[in-house]
């Protein structure tokens, strides 16, 4: 089988399916690769549906700020579906002192940078959601941050660019891109060969590998991350909640539903069996960071949880870039647990590359060529 | 298991039908005309389905409804049950409460 396209792209995550999104809607032929069975398999489906700009490095802010600013408010209407994107606020929340001082630093670098974000006491947090429990005793509070419905999104970005001519393939595995003549052109799955003037590699972790494929490397890991839901209940907050400590992340979902991210310390050493797998430890442990804040919930009772991989890049912020060395060829990869919320401006940013249209943002700071050595 | 899926294959129109009301899922109040107009949205596979429609994410997590999803969903692709593999199950087995799940202290041990 050989086939030809103007853009091939490489998964068929959040960020594949709406770079898809901003090519088709300029009639620009593509065709996107999904390895695994199921479109939005990895992180894209697989994180807490924060849509927030405070707590970013600054670096990322700008994106998250113009998705904010600029996708997000319309992204239902234009897509056609409800993605469930809710703006009522993030509290990220302290529980002492130390807290309290993360929390400053976290505050001021976003301050800096002109996002409406700050510092406030445990009163004004409870009047904002009055279920906190007596130990939090500050958080910060950033109104214009908000969550959305990561699965949702992400079919919805999959379902209009399907509509609008973008040919999705799920099951085909890349193995290799080939350069012809200098230029990324090729790409080769278990199955056949792909053609394309333009390549996108948008594959999570799995981009390490194919990257090496023509000779170039980003630093990353991978780590397993896992989250809860709970049962239905009457509408509690509605803002996205977060933690000075990383206890846990998460919202309650337009269906009634709480979702929950969190950790258990064992992160970096859970079990890969090729599949993200939920460790025992690991849901109570959540469960247990969530009722020293919110106790009122000790007897919502939970249905479902699930582990998903996270791609840690080695100074935690993505990779968006073309590739000098690979002519043709277009990185983003490396969203290291924080990917959801930028997901829309990354897709546009990323399709303005392969459009060859000067992107609305200056991407110098996700080059993938910044890694250097310590010394 | 990866089958190779172009999600732009033809599989006809969406023709409505006089059961595309009854209900299906039962957690989540879900019709078989939803189920059937998901994949012609392109939800080919459970996981997509059930991920946009919220089928078996409901208390009973799919024990009820997961074979006629299934059944709904082959015939609708034109596939037998085998091609359309199985969704996930999850833990835990059953609805659990926060502070039960949460606690992890030996009977005599102060909770």
């Amino acid at each position: 089988m050989h086939k030809c396209t103007e853009v091939i792209i490489i998964g068929g995550g959040i960020i594949g399916a709406a770079t898809a999104y901003y090519l088709a809607l300029q009639g620009i032929k593509v065709v996107v690769l999904e390895k695994s069975d199921n479109i939005g398999d990895g992180g894209s489906s697989r994180n807490g549906g924060g849509v927030r700009q405070s707590g970013r490095d600054p670096r990322e802010l700008p994106l998250a700020m113009y998705g904010v600013q600029n996708i997000w408010p319309t992204l239902s209407d234009e897509l056609g579906m409800d993605v469930e994107y809710v703006k009522e606020g993030n509290l990220r929340l302290g529980k002492t002192e130390q807290h309290l001082n993360i929390l400053r630093n976290l505050t001021k670098r976003c301050v800096d940078l002109g996002l409406d974000v700050r510092m406030i006491e445990a009163q004004e947090a409870r009047e904002i959601c009055p279920y906190l429990s007596d130990e939090v005793i500050g958080a910060s509070w950033c109104p214009t941050d908000g969550h959305a419905n990561p699965l949702l999104a992400t079919l919805a970005f999959y379902r209009k660019a399907r509509a609008l001519g973008t040919e999705f393939i799920t099951g085909e595995n890349v193995l290799e891109i080939k350069k012809i003549k200098g230029r990324a052109r090729q790409v080769i799955t278990a199955n056949g060969i792909y053609e394309g003037e333009t390549i996108i590699l948008a594959a999570g972790y799995d981009s390490r590998k194919i990257l090496g494929t023509v000779g170039l490397d980003v630093p990353m890991t991978k780590i397993s991350l896992e989250v809860l839901v709970t049962e239905a209940q009457p509408k509690m907050f509605g803002q996205m909640l977060g933690t000075a400590m990383a206890d846990f992340y998460g919202h309650q979902s337009k269906h009634g539903s709480f979702v929950f991210g969190g950790s258990s310390g064992f992160e970096d050493t859970n079990k890969n069996n090729g599949t993200p797998i939920t460790a025992s430890i690991t849901a109570p442990c959540i469960c247990r960071g969530i009722m020293k804040y919110f106790p009122l919930l000790k007897d919502v009772k939970i249905v479902r949880t699930w582990a998903g991989w996270a791609d840690i890049s080695a100074d935690k912020i993505p990779v968006i870039s073309p590739v000098e060395e690979v002519p043709g060829l277009i990185v983003a990869c490396g969203f290291t647990g924080h990917g959801f919320g930028i997901a829309p401006t990354v897709g546009l940013l990323v399709a303005q590359l392969a459009s060859g249209v000067k992107p609305v943002l200056d991407l110098a700071e996700f080059r993938y060529d910044r890694f250097k050595a310590k010394i | 298991m990866h089958n190779v899926n172009n999600r732009s294959r033809d599989i006809g129109e969406f023709v409505p039908a006089e059961d595309d009301e009854l209900l299906i899922c039962r957690c989540e109040e879900i019709t078989k005309g939803e189920i059937r107009r998901a994949i012609h949205d392109g939800m080919f596979t459970l996981t997509e389905i059930r991920r946009y429609l919220r089928t078996g994410m409901g208390l009973c997590q799919g024990q009820t409804c997961g074979k006629l999803v299934k059944e709904i969903a082959a015939r609708e692709l034109g596939l037998v049950l085998s091609e359309l593999g199985n969704a996930s199950s999850r833990v835990p087995m059953r609805p659990i409460e926060m502070k039960v799940f949460g606690n992890e202290k030996e009977p005599g041990e102060n909770a």
